[in-house]
């Protein structure tokens, strides 16, 4: 199915890499399955692999390897927080419990309504604008930096009505 | 330093616009190599310049360069663009604004590798700003400046972003080698090296993206102007990240020698009011933690003068702890950074990780004791020595030194008393 | 890499080794115990578990002049380095001092157990590998006495991982050494396991469908230095210890793997000693140290319960059990009856000695023995068959390997693996084939023909060779011409044909332009070269040595005409009903053996016979070595070995046939059989030393595989290494008729429901089943899908089949498997049809 719907977008992500090494396409078309997918399921495992002429462990042994890639749905949108060591001493623990304490969800949890799931997630490269986390959903990933749980709970909201911002 | 070398925007506003760029002298660096200069010229420019490594390593540029196995190609350039070293953020604000300047600084290295296809090894999270570069990219060529036939030479050059997918390791050379290759992250035995065999088994060079960024001045304003900026072991300008404990924290683009005091106090502020410093991270998680005594911070920060008391620069990701922070606590943050980014590939990092991570969980929440202090330096000595790549020792960098300046602070969560 | 002779001292030891040798192999050689977990010596070293830590100390040099810097006492100054380094990723230096049993390398081992048993689990008590496990040994050898890691805090992981259902990973016990990925990706080139997850999450995983997808998984449990691979079939069976081993030839199919197999006496079988699993047994020249999956857990028939355990006489329309004297009575009536018209028909799964008996006693009776099968070829192997040096482990740069009509993984897996291996050591494979197979992902060259003209392409090569006109009409294509400089250049060449898309006498076509190759390239007559046939069964190269081939005239006249027949081991009317037909029309049939077979229904005298399992005998592989396999458990009460039965049928007739033992009948044999010259069973149970070293204590280094103590048998040389032989002329193929119908085509399946594998029930999710693998085109146009039904009919005959579709069958054309109960045997033109239920 992905192979023959989206093959112009698997033609340019091919091309960037020498032909005798499309192995190394497979991250990028990680991604797309699980924008397709919302997460990566067997069957997606069985057409990158296809793709690329390797097997589909040689595909699946990866999703469990790195962490954006999930190989079951979570909440639709992933608010991970960052809860390391310099975000932590600028009050980040602090913010990511009561932001679930808000949301009436353990931190780790998903809401009842499935759309939003609340993590904490290692450094983002972001160390001078805690708290912050970023949103990943199926389209990709956005920060959002120097947060406060009001403004988290509004960019909640926002994502519950179905607006996106970058 | 009155002006910025690397964080060139915070003067030009615009700068991440190319005909910004290209109207502050943009792109003459890489039109001066292609034109005028042999690939054998231009890494002797950086040879001469001094210029290290900037990702934590501080290898001299040039020399790696020149470890290309000759004969052998193709060649590859990776930009090391996955930075996740826990209080580092400088390559991002250069990606985000600076990012011509990158782009130019790693088509100079190419050209310098004989190199036709680059790639820019991005973190996942960096997912926004990958976007952008794609798109910038795709603007280069249409001004002729990436491509077929740069500046009318038979020099041609593709750079293409390779997303990462959240993984601290694949920020190792060799990891991200696997990595791109489309395997698991996991670092390789060395030898043999990336310049013998890298990428796809070909020669590789991989630099870090603030180390490519100093390339454009390097070319146009010459590796004798270069060497006055900074130490003589470590010339040039450096970003240093100043996160924690601090007043401003944030990007400061210092020459290299610069004391830690001047960046603490007189750039970040200091640590907030009524708290006093107590101890400084110079290198994110991956320090050897230095308690922040007077001569601490009248250390210059340099590669040498760190070494010398007995830390390392590494990338400069400077982490400040004030005296309200709980070193138990602290090497917990670090040492659940490093269980959760092991790779796993060899036993002692794979095992010994996870057993320092619950030794300090078990003393951090008070259920631990005296035996388990010293339990804890113990293994993080048994780990040292024996791992396939750094993670696994840096993992123990913290640990050891947290337990060696602050130990008091360790044998009150054991006695109960925190 | 020069062989150039590097020294070095390892624990005061002087060594000398080639350059180029890792530090492990260099102590290893010299009986120096450097422990290892994630090395084996048939993978590329990974440093990964940091078990082989010591400390290296290498000359030092003069900066200038590269001279040896020289201390005090005239001897090289040695610097050593500041950390422990890894013997096994470190090739040997000349003058360097290795140290592993100083105190600080003795710290690295104990602390690096440490890690390693901070999370496995205390499972020693009911862990399969207690007792033959690297871990147990090496934790007493080098670990430390105690555990500083706070037990609960340990990881608890899944205990009952199916990889498969013929493997299951025990998570917690997993050491991470990456041994079994790397066997599958390296060696087998199969990645169907990989690691996922990170740090101490680190685990193996399969996305394989079925889950561990490779005929050679039972491998890994060999290799795995811990309890965290064990095979479905011994799980919690017994403990190594209380395993007897005995010395065994794998029975299924021609490449003769070495076997070892472990019994014990079995409580909830009645107290009787059974194999409670079957090892590879080291041969380098034959299987190394591997075998595949079929082997491995084709055992089982030797100890099914539906074995024949009495002589049965048939009795009007039924048989009875009766006496062995009462058996033996009425076939010696029967056989005296029928006046010398007598046949004997010998299978391909029985022993020399067997095959041998049944020759003598019916040419002695004035009547022919044959070979049930229908395979040609094997007159032309004694010339041209493999050399007394050939070794597909020779093979590499610089030589070629042909492979004519088979699909050589479900085959013969242990040929397939060690010619991928020949080929990633650069040589040529050349696969001709009608349909895709997995030997092809690793040929220099792929010969795509269509269905059945292995014969034409065979021609094709050689008159790529030889540009005679008489070839002419086989030109082949620029593929044939390149495959054709290959073997021309090749310094050693090796071909193999099988039988798919062929018949009877399209085999012995392809046999004959195979031998007029290796003639016209020069290669015949080559010690390390040579002609090997994919036969179906383990002994049929012994039956050919042994004068026994496919009747001329075809086995149903052969056994329709007869007066009576003796057929031991074969089951022609389990193939196909027309020779059970066959069977009924001949005057009175004797049948020796082990289950209650078609053919065996239809006998008169049925003998029960002894498995492989339970009696001496040996066997001459598709590569002309001679083997010996020993028994292993007591036979079956009231069973006897083939050769006996026909001694003492024999005796019944009036003939003294060798009849005291096995060895004495072998010498008798080798006296008369001409390729058989010289040898004994002494001579067969020869060894040598083999590399690597494997099981005992030094299990921990190559695996559990077994050492060979009992013998490697004996190579036969080719005739044509002797001297010029009998020309050879090749016979133009038949065309198979066209004319709007389908082709049928049988193929080899490695994992079958024959008699010998289907007691073996783990592998019933992977056997091959009646199916009709067809290709997409002709899916779409009969309107059916991945599982639908079809019936094929041809020659009178049908069958339900059910719909496999795959790209790579040729349009026009229906696979079919061979021993799944579908009586086809050799292509043949018919009708397949969608069966479509009515409601």
């Amino acid at each position: 199915m992905l192979a023959e719907t989206y093959r112009s977008e698997i033609e340019a992500i091919l091309a960037k890499y020498p032909p005798e090494h499309k192995r190394s396409a497979v991250m990028p078309l990680l991604y797309l399955a699980q924008r397709v997918y919302g997460h990566v399921p067997p069957q997606a495992l069985d057409e990158i692999a296809a793709l690329l002429d390797i097997s589909s462990t040689q595909v699946g042994s990866l999703v469990g390897f790195y962490s954006l890639y999930y190989d079951r749905p979570g909440g639709k949108y992933r608010v991970q927080i960052c809860t390391d060591l310099p975000c932590a001493l600028r009050g980040a623990e602090a913010f990511a419990r009561e932001l679930c304490r808000r949301l009436g969800i353990e931190l780790g949890g998903t809401t009842a309504d499935g759309l939003i799931t609340v993590e904490a997630v290692m450094c983002l490269a972001a160390c001078d604008r805690a708290p912050m986390f970023q949103v990943q959903d199926a389209e990709g990933i956005h920060y959002h930096e120097n947060q406060t749980v009001d403004s988290a709970l509004a960019l909640i909201e926002m994502l519950r009505q179905g607006v996106r911002r970058g | 330093m009155a002006e910025h070398i690397l964080l060139r925007h915070r003067d030009i506003p615009g700068l991440d616009e190319l005909d910004v760029y290209l109207k502050h002298g943009g792109f003459e660096g890489l039109r001066k190599a292609v034109t005028k200069m042999s690939a054998q010229q231009v890494i002797d420019e950086v040879k001469a310049s001094g210029l290290r490594g900037r990702g934590g390593a501080g290898f001299p540029a040039g020399l790696k360069w020149s470890f290309l196995t000759p004969g052998v190609f193709p060649r590859y350039v990776v930009a090391n663009a996955d930075e996740s070293e826990p209080g580092t953020f400088k390559d991002r604000e250069i990606l985000e604004s600076n990012p011509y300047q990158f782009l130019e600084g790693l088509a100079i290295c190419a050209y310098a590798a004989q190199v036709r296809t680059a790639y820019v090894y991005c973190r996942g999270e960096f997912w926004d700003l990958a976007q952008a570069l794609e798109w910038r990219i795709d603007q280069l060529h249409q001004q002729g400046l990436l491509g077929e036939q740069l500046f009318g030479t038979k020099y041609a050059l593709e750079i293409h972003v390779h997303l990462g997918a959240g993984a601290y390791i694949c920020g190792e050379e060799t990891a991200l080698l696997d990595s791109l290759e489309g395997k698991l992250g996991q670092p390789r035995l060395r030898p043999p090296f990336p310049a013998a065999a890298g990428l796809y088994g070909k020669p590789t060079v991989i630099n870090n993206v603030e180390t490519l960024t100093n390339l454009p001045p390097v070319l146009t304003r010459g590796a004798a102007w270069y060497k006055t900026i900074g130490t003589e072991k470590s010339p040039g300008p450096k970003i240093f990240c100043l996160s924690g404990c601090v007043v401003r924290p944030g990007n400061y683009e210092l020459p290299l020698g610069t004391t830690f005091r001047e960046l603490v106090f007189d750039r970040g502020g200091g640590v907030p009011s009524g708290r006093r410093i107590k101890a400084i991270l110079p290198a994110g998680a991956s320090s050897t933690i230095l308690a922040a005594t007077d001569a601490v911070l009248d250390t210059p920060m340099d590669y040498e003068s760190v070494a010398a008391i007995g830390s390392t620069l590494g990338s400069a990701s400077v982490i400040v702890l004030d005296d309200s922070v709980d070193m138990t606590w602290a090497v917990l943050k670090t040492s659940r950074f490093f269980k959760h980014e092991s790779c796993g590939k060899c036993t002692p990092c794979r095992e010994g990780t996870y057993w320092m991570l619950h030794i300090a969980e078990r003393l951090h929440a008070g259920r631990g004791s005296r035996q388990d202090v010293a339990l804890l330096e113990t293994v993080a000595r048994q780990i040292q020595g024996k791992c396939l790549c750094a993670l696994g020792e840096f993992s123990t960098m913290p640990v050891v030194s947290a337990v060696q300046n602050f130990r008091a602070d360790f044998e009150q969560h054991a006695a109960g008393e925190r | 890499m020069s062989a150039q002779p590097v020294t070095l001292t390892i624990d005061d030891v002087g060594v000398t080794v080639p350059a180029g040798t890792l530090i492990v192999e260099a102590a290893k050689r010299a009986g120096i115990h450097i422990p290892v977990f994630c090395y084996h010596p048939k993978l590329e070293p990974v440093g990964m578990c940091r078990m082989c830590l010591v400390e290296i100390g290498r000359p030092r040099r003069d900066r200038a002049t590269g001279a040896p810097v020289l201390g005090a006492d005239g001897r090289p100054v040695v610097d050593f380095g500041p950390k422990l380094e890894t013997a096994c990723t470190t090739p040997v230096g000349e003058g360097w001092v290795v140290r592993g049993l100083t105190e600080n390398a003795r710290a690295g081992r104990r602390e690096v157990l440490e890690f390693l048993l901070t999370s496995h689990p205390l499972d020693c008590p009911v862990c399969d590998k207690g007792g033959e496990c690297p871990l147990q040994n090496l934790t007493i050898a080098h670990g430390p006495g105690k555990s500083r890691f706070a037990y609960d805090e340990k990881m608890h992981l899944a205990k009952r991982v199916p990889l498969g259902d013929l493997i299951v990973l025990d998570r917690e016990r997993c050491i991470q050494c990456g041994r079994c990925v790397r066997f599958q990706e390296e060696i087998v080139g199969e990645p169907v396991i990989g690691f996922t997850e990170r740090g101490r999450k680190m685990e193996i995983v399969t996305f394989s469908e079925p889950g561990f997808d490779s005929v050679f998984s039972g491998n890994t449990t060999d290799i795995c230095p811990v309890g965290a691979l064990t095979t479905a079939d011994f799980r919690f069976e017994a403990r190594p210890w209380e395993l007897r081993a005995a010395a065994s030839i794998c029975s299924h199919c021609p490449v003769g793997c070495n076997l070892t197999l472990n019994v014990r006496r079995q409580p909830n079988a009645r107290g009787q000693i059974q194999v409670q699993r079957v090892m590879p047994r080291q041969n380098e020249a034959v299987n190394e140290i591997w075998i595949c999956d079929k082997g491995r857990f084709g055992h089982h028939f030797a100890s099914s319960p539906e074995r024949l355990a009495a002589p049965l006489v048939r009795r009007g329309e039924g048989l009875v059990e009766v006496s062995w004297e009462e058996a033996l009575a009425a076939a010696g009536d029967g056989l005296r009856r029928a006046q010398g018209r007598i046949v004997g028909l010998g299978g391909g799964r029985a022993a020399n000695e067997d095959l041998y008996q049944l020759r003598t006693l019916i040419e002695r009776l004035g009547g022919s023995a044959a070979l049930a099968e229908w395979m040609a070829g094997g007159d032309l192997i004694q010339q041209f068959g493999a050399g007394s040096q050939f070794d597909f482990g020779r093979l590499g740069a610089g030589d070629a390997i042909l492979v004519l009509a088979s699909d050589l993984q479900e085959e013969a897996p242990l040929w397939w693996l060690r010619i991928k291996q020949a080929a990633d050591r650069g040589a040529a494979v050349l696969v001709a084939g009608a349909r895709p197979t997995r030997l092809e992902g690793h040929a220099a060259q792929v010969l795509r023909h269509p269905p059945g003209h292995a014969v034409q392409t065979a021609l094709g090569l050689l008159h790529a060779l030889r540009g005679t006109r008489d070839l002419a009409r086989f030109r082949g294509d620029e593929g044939v011409r390149q495959a054709a400089k290959f073997i021309r250049e090749a310094r050693e060449l090796a071909v193999l044909f099988g039988r798919e898309g062929l018949d009877e006498a399209g085999t012995q076509a392809l046999a004959c332009a195979s031998a007029e190759l290796l003639v016209a390239s020069g290669h015949a007559g080559r010690p390390g070269s040579g002609l090997i046939a994919v036969w179906p069964k383990a002994n049929t190269q012994g039956a050919w040595e042994i004068g026994l081939r496919p009747p001329p005239g075809g086995l149903h006249s052969m056994l329709a005409g007869a007066g009576a027949a003796v057929i031991v081991a074969a089951d022609p009317a389990g193939d196909d009903p027309a020779l059970g037909e066959a069977v009924d029309r001949c005057g009175f049939v004797v049948v020796q053996e082990l289950f209650l077979t078609e053919t065996a229904r239809r006998a008169d005298v049925v003998f029960p016979a002894q498995a492989f399992t339970e009696r001496e005998g040996t066997y001459t592989s598709g590569e002309r070595r001679v083997q010996r396999a020993y028994p292993a458990v007591p036979p079956l009460a009231g069973t006897r070995p083939d050769w006996r039965i026909l001694a003492d049928l024999g005796a019944q007739v009036g003939l003294s046939l060798e009849n005291g033992s096995a060895s004495a009948l072998f010498e008798a044999m080798a006296a008369d059989v001409p390729s058989f010259a010289g040898l004994s069973y002494r001579a067969l149970a020869h060894v040598e030393s083999q590399w690597p070293i494997v099981g005992g204590d030094d299990l921990y280094y190559g695996g559990t595989a077994y050492r060979n103590e009992q013998g490697l048998g004996i190579k036969l040389p080719a005739l044509a290494e002797q001297g010029p032989t009998a020309a050879v002329h090749w016979i133009a193929p038949v065309e198979a008729p066209s004319g709007g119908k389908v082709l049928l085509v049988p193929v080899e399946r490695l994992l079958d429901s024959g008699t010998t594998l289907l007691p073996t029930r783990e592998l019933d999710p992977r056997r091959a089943r009646p199916q009709a693998m067809l290709s997409r085109s002709d899916a779409d146009a009969w309107g059916v899908a991945d599982g639908d039904e079809v019936e094929a009919a041809w020659k009178g005959r049908s069958a339900r089949l059910a719909v496999v579709v795959s790209d790579g069958v040729p349009a026009g054309c229906v696979l079919i498997p061979r021993s799944v109960g579908v009586p086809l045997d050799a292509p043949a033109a018919g009708r397949v049809a969608a069966v479509r239920e009515r409601a």
